[in-house]
């Protein structure tokens, strides 16, 4: 069946597929790890505040982002961004906010959930015994936090991290419903232009494989060189 | 002499159980106290009071003067003048050894990287581990990790040093080097709380011995007295479980 298969068209829009969908789904999934992981970061320290007022919006968040459809979300925050924007800016008319922006925005948000999950496990994971360590030196809390308990905390939790963002490059495909050119999207774009549908979908899904599994890979390689020697 | 660590009337309790019961003490300037009691009478809860660690609910704490549970002291400030060593070292895992030592002292006490690097080699020299400097705590033996994290107390400069069981967790034959490390320490005049178990060190550098039951001072005497002539019948029985080992 295979003979039936033009895989020419493919290799002809390469650079396209690459350079303009590949670079958006990488730049998304980088800059949507470093604002979930900072905001979670956040989060994750106001869940373990023991102060109410900052545990219980916290929790709340988490939870709301938790148990909505990522798509719907996607969705939402295209059409409610502008509005929010104007709102916020005063302006007279909703601002003008690109797909790039509305989905990095989604993403970031939404990852910060997961995000502050893993860094609430990963700060619950250091001994108390630290944190009484570095008090006894004198450290106030965010020096305790900043030198002591957030660089092991992030250490042990790298793995998880990476796994989580290897999620994260998959779910950017979702885009698609803002029609957004990721890589999928461009993908998709050139399938339905030549009619090859079957094959540029089959190419994609391999793209996403290798790039996936290679970088599962690499997270276990990392895992056993940054452990730290206890 | 007046005290440097002044106990009065110390309470604590956890939820509705009271782990300290109206304990006082007085530990003067250039003094060595040995605490020791059976498990769970309060010795660790007793030396986080005085730094702060744990708050109390009734009596009252000054060191140098300056009250540990008045809610205007700045208690970073003040754990940065009280040494800790722990049972378990608790060095910084992350961290190099010379970067342990280095750390409070450029961020606590806004020393310059050459002073504070300057500081953790006589440090680290004086507690015999200068070769150590750039390994890493989980590349040392719990008698090393130990001798640093007196190292790092000692760098901050501190008036005073409180130690929990620190050779509790030890190997039996790294025991010494940790001690002879408190021994020099308690000679060039330090002001000691040491909770230990090891009661020839009492005998050698303590002035007094306090020993505590269920939350209480029980006792509180010099250390002669103590291991002559205990006043009471449960520190009586306290020592003879231990001397039997
Ligand atoms: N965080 C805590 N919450 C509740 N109870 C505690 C807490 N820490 C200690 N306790 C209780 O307070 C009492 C005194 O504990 P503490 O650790 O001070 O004893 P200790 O004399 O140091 O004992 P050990 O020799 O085992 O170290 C114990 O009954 C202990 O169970
Ligand atoms: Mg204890």
């Amino acid at each position: 069946m295979f003979a039936h298969f033009d895989f020419g068209e493919i290799v002809r829009s390469l650079p396209y597929l690459f350079y303009t969908g590949m670079t958006f789904t990488l730049l998304l999934t980088a800059l949507a790890t470093f604002i979930g992981i900072v905001v979670g970061t956040l989060l994750a320290l106001m869940r373990l505040s023991g102060i109410s007022f900052l545990t219980v919006p916290a929790a709340a968040y988490v939870n709301l982002m938790r148990s909505v459809p990522f798509v719907l979300m996607i969705f939402w925050f295209y059409f409610l961004v502008p509005y929010i924007g104007q709102w916020v800016t005063f302006s007279a008319q909703p601002l003008q906010v690109g797909a790039f922006a509305s989905s990095l925005v989604t993403f970031s948000l939404f990852e910060a959930a997961f995000f502050c999950e893993i860094m609430r496990a990963g700060i619950q994971s250091i001994p108390r015994g630290q944190v009484a360590a570095a008090q006894a030196l004198g450290m106030t809390y965010p020096m305790v936090m900043g030198y002591v308990v957030l660089p092991q905390a992030f250490r042990n939790m790298v793995p998880v991290l990476l796994t989580q963002t290897i999620v994260l490059f998959q779910d950017t495909s979702l885009v698609y419903v803002i029609s957004v050119t990721d890589f999928l999207g461009a993908a998709s774009k050139v399938a339905e232009r030549d009619g090859r549908l079957v094959e540029m979908y089959t190419f994609a899904a391999c793209v996403y494989f290798v790039i996936s599994f290679a970088a599962s890979r690499a997270v276990q390689v990392l895992q056993r060189r940054t452990a730290i020697i206890r | 002499m007046s005290a440097m660590i002044d106990i009065a009337g110390l309470s604590k309790w956890y939820g509705a159980t009271q782990v300290l019961k109206d304990c006082s003490a007085a530990i003067a300037t250039a003094e060595v106290v040995v605490v020791c009691g059976p498990s769970g009478s309060g010795k660790s809860t007793l030396l986080k009071c005085v730094n702060g660690l744990e708050p109390f609910q009734q009596g009252r704490i000054s060191v140098d003067g300056v009250s540990v549970g008045d809610p205007k002291t700045n208690l970073p400030r003040l754990r940065a003048r009280i040494g800790m060593v722990f049972q378990h070292f608790e060095l910084f895992p992350h961290l190099s050894v010379r970067r342990n030592l280095t750390l409070p002292q450029i961020k606590v006490l806004r020393r310059s990287a050459d002073e504070a690097n300057a500081k953790a080699l006589r440090l680290l020299e004086r507690v015999g581990l200068s070769a150590y400097a750039d390994k890493f705590p989980g590349e040392l033996s719990g008698g090393q990790q130990q001798r640093v994290a007196i190292a790092r107390s000692l760098a901050m400069d501190p008036i005073a040093m409180l130690f929990d069981e620190p050779t509790s967790a030890l190997d039996p034959e790294m025991i010494q080097e940790v001690l002879d490390v408190m021994v020099g320490l308690a000679r060039d005049g330090m002001t000691m709380i040491v909770v230990t178990h090891e009661m020839g060190f009492a005998r050698k550098v303590a002035h007094r011995v306090v020993f505590m039951d269920k939350g209480e001072i029980v006792e509180n005497a010099p250390t002669a007295d103590f291991f002559e002539n205990p006043g009471s019948e449960r520190a009586r029985l306290f020592l003879s479980k231990i001397l039997q080992h």
